[in-house]
């Protein structure tokens, strides 16, 4: 056989048929008129599984124009496989820039995290969202769930959360914390950890959600009361970190643990790759940078 | 003209572009309340619905959304042989059904909650209201707070239903039910999504 | 030293090459034709069609081949090819009375009108693997039967004459067929939207969730009413014009489970029926897909939900594979730094769970020196 490719299939600009499009428009209208509440919407087959992103992706094909510039996160960073894959595919299907630089983006997808760099009017967050309802793992049906959000009824979310704090002295929950948006739905914010709870507060952008498979769309809009769910004696803290970063020396950004050998050593550095890159070109320099790093016998494994 | 030219012609030029810059604009004046998002003419519908209402309906409306026409829109048959040829989307049997309304003459309009609340399970299930309005500026000023905007925003779109403010109030007490509006004006957009408390500047 | 992964996009083209090379294989082999697979591997490229919601053999014989023959995936190809079709309109409801036969067998019956149809099946062959296949040796021309066919009714039609068994679905007159790929999903749902899913449900978990029913976890007593294989005429109503256009014909199973029912409450004791129908050729499948219809059905005849099967919510939100692998699968994707919150509260947690034992501990020396 000669390797002729045929017409056998061919697929719309920007992947998505305008009428999907509408349809995910129409979600996302909604969405941003009830802040916090969870859009059922006709959500499709992407041409990338289910659980990789594909509300996100559905969310940006929906919104996304010819004058957009598109930055696409896993984990905080720009260079993670997934992300990669995923700029790629709207580098695809539709033309458009991208970049890696937080500020210049107008659109920035993402999974697990909030950029560092503080979000401006204008841009839009997209979220990747496994699981939009907060209440399933306390409630496997989505009968129940909805009868939940409905009536507001989140004693079991409050139980749940003291439960831990009777049986851990904390809440145990460090990622994808619950949030009460404008004081009435209880949202899950994504798997993000609980450090970027904050940011989602009376944020200046627009955050989108899309749960492609559970087949959700929501919204917070720009400057939307997002609080962290807590009691009065155990309040809502984020996690602090006991070092900065080993290449850029930030403090008070969230930071992955780099196993550096076999014997213990590790290192901690930016999970938003954007940020610790642009630190560095700015001449901040943390103790493991490459300009200044010690020998590799005499790096000292941390803590 | 023709109504059956009148039909075919006057829709975007560029369907996929023109869908998308008009459907940024209404996404973006709803993440905004009270924000004037400016707008080109991507449509030509026939009189007396409105190049900006018309071109709305034409991002948001298809086979999929019964629509709901004004009686000041129902009398044309021009309009709804427009609107059937673009959008293709089904006329609504009565308001309550619509998911999108039509709005040409809003001072003469029907009460708010005349139109689809949503429920309290699905309050998504709701109609979204597009009124044409002359201008943002000329009419009673509305002080607007709630999600989208950061202190407070003002908008002052003229001719607007009566008892607008009272009936808006009772929109807001439905929450999570309840209508959003498009306020479609000759040049430019705004929105108040049910959660925008307004705060009249005059009682 | 610590080096930024860097270089992901190459990483993921060279990866796909390798995926192309082990996909070809051995270059010296020939290539496989989309031909070859409609023709040989006809039920592997119907089991696509039916689970890709989309008829078209050769791009399911093309998903096959770009697979690797990994069925799922090639079911997945196809759906994300499907969804992004525009849609004309829905055709008349398919008239599977009316169907051009080609196996049709009851359990219910030694014989009926029209008579057990044995056609292509494997059923009595014994499953001893053939070398002659492995040589390609030719194959005989099947025999033709002599007079035309007689009419073959369904053989709920011959039980419903009897008032024994209950009609056929009770939809509202105005009721419109809904479509699952273009609504969300809302629960309870009608029967209607549930067989639809269903249909295109993953055949191995409708599969073991049927043969749950018969060992008893929700048993319902089924007997196969009938099991037809065939060609279905599709037609479709165009509003300008008076007739029914002819689309052509497509290859479908249907299954109608008969199931014994004692009569409860809500209804008479009659037999109850069970449904499956999907494209191309697959007992299995529709059978099982029946098995599934009837145990999810037991709220409608005021059955006690007591086992899996019969629990719309838990069936319907996990029988879609495509949905399924993409969410087990996802686990590959980094979650670091979700770990990384974990590990830092476990940390945490040890070390106050540490502190408290040794301060245990010295209370317990200094008591004991005491
Ligand atoms: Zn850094």
């Amino acid at each position: 056989m000669t390797a002729q490719p045929t017409d056998i299939a061919t697929y719309n600009f920007a992947y998505l048929d305008e009428q999907t499009k509408r349809m995910i428009r129409r979600a996302i209208l909604k969405g941003i008129a009830i802040p916090g509440y969870q859009v059922p919407f006709a959500s499709r087959e992407m041409p990338m599984p289910y659980g990789w992103g594909t509300g996100g992706v559905q969310v940006t094909a929906s919104i996304i124009g010819p004058d957009d510039v598109l930055k696409v996160i896993d984990q905080g960073a720009d260079d993670t496989t997934n992300a990669v894959s995923i700029r790629a595919f709207f580098k695809k299907v539709a033309n458009v820039a991208v970049t890696t630089e937080t500020a210049k983006a107008t659109i920035i997808q993402t999974r697990h995290r909030i950029p560092e760099h503080p979000l401006a009017a204008g841009q839009v967050l997209v979220y990747q969202v496994p699981i939009p309802e907060p209440l399933r793992f306390l409630e496997p049906r989505e009968t129940e769930t909805r009868k939940m959000h409905a009536l507001e009824e989140y004693g079991l979310m409050h139980v749940k959360l003291y439960e831990d704090i009777a049986r851990h002295g904390r809440i145990a929950t460090t990622y994808a914390y619950p949030v009460k948006v404008e004081g009435r739905y209880v949202m899950d914010p994504s798997p993000t950890p609980k450090f970027d709870n904050p940011k989602m507060h009376n944020s200046p952008a627009l955050q989108l959600f899309g749960a492609g498979r559970e087949k959700r769309i929501y919204a917070l809009p720009p400057f939307t009361e997002v609080v962290s769910l807590d009691f009065e004696d155990h309040p809502f803290e984020v996690q602090t970190f006991d070092q900065p970063c080993a290449l850029c020396a930030a403090e008070n950004v969230y930071l992955d643990e780099v196993i550096l050998d076999d014997h213990g050593g590790h290192m901690f550095v930016c999970s938003d790759t954007d940020h610790c890159e642009k630190r560095r070109e700015e001449g901040h320099r943390g103790h493991l940078a490459p300009e200044t790093r010690l020998a590799p016998e005499k790096m000292e494994p941390a803590q | 003209m023709e109504i059956a030219t009148q039909s075919i012609e006057g829709g975007f030029a560029d369907p996929v572009f023109n869908a998308q810059t008009v459907f940024r604009a209404v996404m973006d004046a709803m993440a905004q309340p009270g924000s004037v998002q400016p707008l080109p003419a991507f449509a030509h519908p026939p009189a007396p619905l409105s190049a900006m209402a018309g071109a709305v309906a034409l991002a948001l409306c298809d086979n999929d959304t019964p629509l709901w026409l004004d009686p000041a829109l129902q009398i044309s048959a021009a309009v709804k042989s427009w609107l059937g040829f673009h959008a293709g989307a089904p006329l609504a049997n009565t308001p309550a059904d619509a998911h999108f309304a039509l709005i040409a003459a809003p001072a003469e309009m029907m009460a708010l909650d005349g139109f689809s609340q949503g429920t309290q399970d699905y309050p998504d299930r709701s109609t979204t209201l597009i009124l044409q309005v002359s201008d943002l500026t000329s009419g009673t000023p509305l002080l607007l707070q709630g999600p989208g905007i950061e202190k407070t925003a003002t908008i002052a779109p003229a001719r607007m239903p009566r008892h607008f403010v009272e009936q808006w109030k009772q929109n807001s007490q439905r929450f999570p039910r309840g209508v959003d509006i498009i306020l479609a004006a000759a040049d430019s957009i705004a929105c108040l999504p049910r959660t925008t408390r307004i705060k009249t500047m005059e009682a | 030293m610590y080096v930024a992964v860097k270089g992901g996009e190459a990483a993921i083209a060279n990866a796909h090459r390798l995926l192309a090379d082990r996909r070809r294989g051995d270059r010296s082999v020939p290539a496989l034709r989309l031909d070859q697979i409609v023709e040989q591997l006809a039920l592997g490229v119907d089991r696509v069609m039916s689970e890709g919601s989309l008829y078209d053999r050769e791009l399911a014989a093309l998903a096959i081949v770009q697979a690797r023959g990994d069925m799922i995936e090639a079911i997945f190809l196809v759906r994300a090819y499907r969804t992004t079709l525009p849609r004309f309109g829905y055709t008349r409801a398919v008239e599977t009375g009316a169907m051009l036969v080609e196996r049709r067998v009851s359990a219910t019956y030694k014989d009926l009108p029209g008579g057990q149809l044995l056609g292509p099946t494997f059923d009595y062959t014994h499953r001893l693997l053939d070398p002659e296949l492995a040589a390609g040796g030719d194959v005989e021309e099947p025999l033709r039967r002599e007079n035309e066919a007689e009419a073959m009714p369904r053989v709920s039609a011959i039980l419903a004459r009897e008032g024994l068994i209950e009609p056929d679905g009770d939809m509202p007159r105005d009721h419109i067929p809904g479509d699952i790929t273009r609504e969300p999903l809302e629960f309870p749902m009608a029967r209607d939207i549930r067989l639809q899913a269903l249909s295109r449900g993953d055949e191995g978990f409708l599969l073991a969730l049927g043969y749950s029913t018969q060992r008893g976890y929700a048993r319902n007593h089924p007997f196969v009413g009938e099991v037809r294989i065939g060609e279905v005429e599709l037609e479709l109503d165009v509003p300008e014009l008076p007739f029914a256009v002819p689309l052509g014909s497509i290859r479908v199973t249907e299954c109608q489970m008969v199931n014994q029912f004692k009569g409860s409450a809500k209804a008479p004791p009659q037999f109850t029926r069970g449904y499956g129908l999907v494209f191309g050729q697959s007992e299995r499948k529709a059978m099982a897909m029946a098995l599934c219809d009837r145990a999810l059905r037991a709220t409608e005849f005021g059955e006690d939900v007591v086992a899996a099967a019969q629990d719309e919510e838990f069936v319907i939100s996990h029988s879609d594979n495509v949905q399924a692998t993409g969410f087990v699968e996802h686990l590959k994707l980094p979650h670091y730094v979700d770990f990384q919150a974990e590990l830092d509260l476990v940390r945490r947690m040890r070390a106050e769970h540490d502190a408290r034992e040794n301060a245990g501990k010295a209370e317990e020396k200094r008591e004991a020196a005491e």
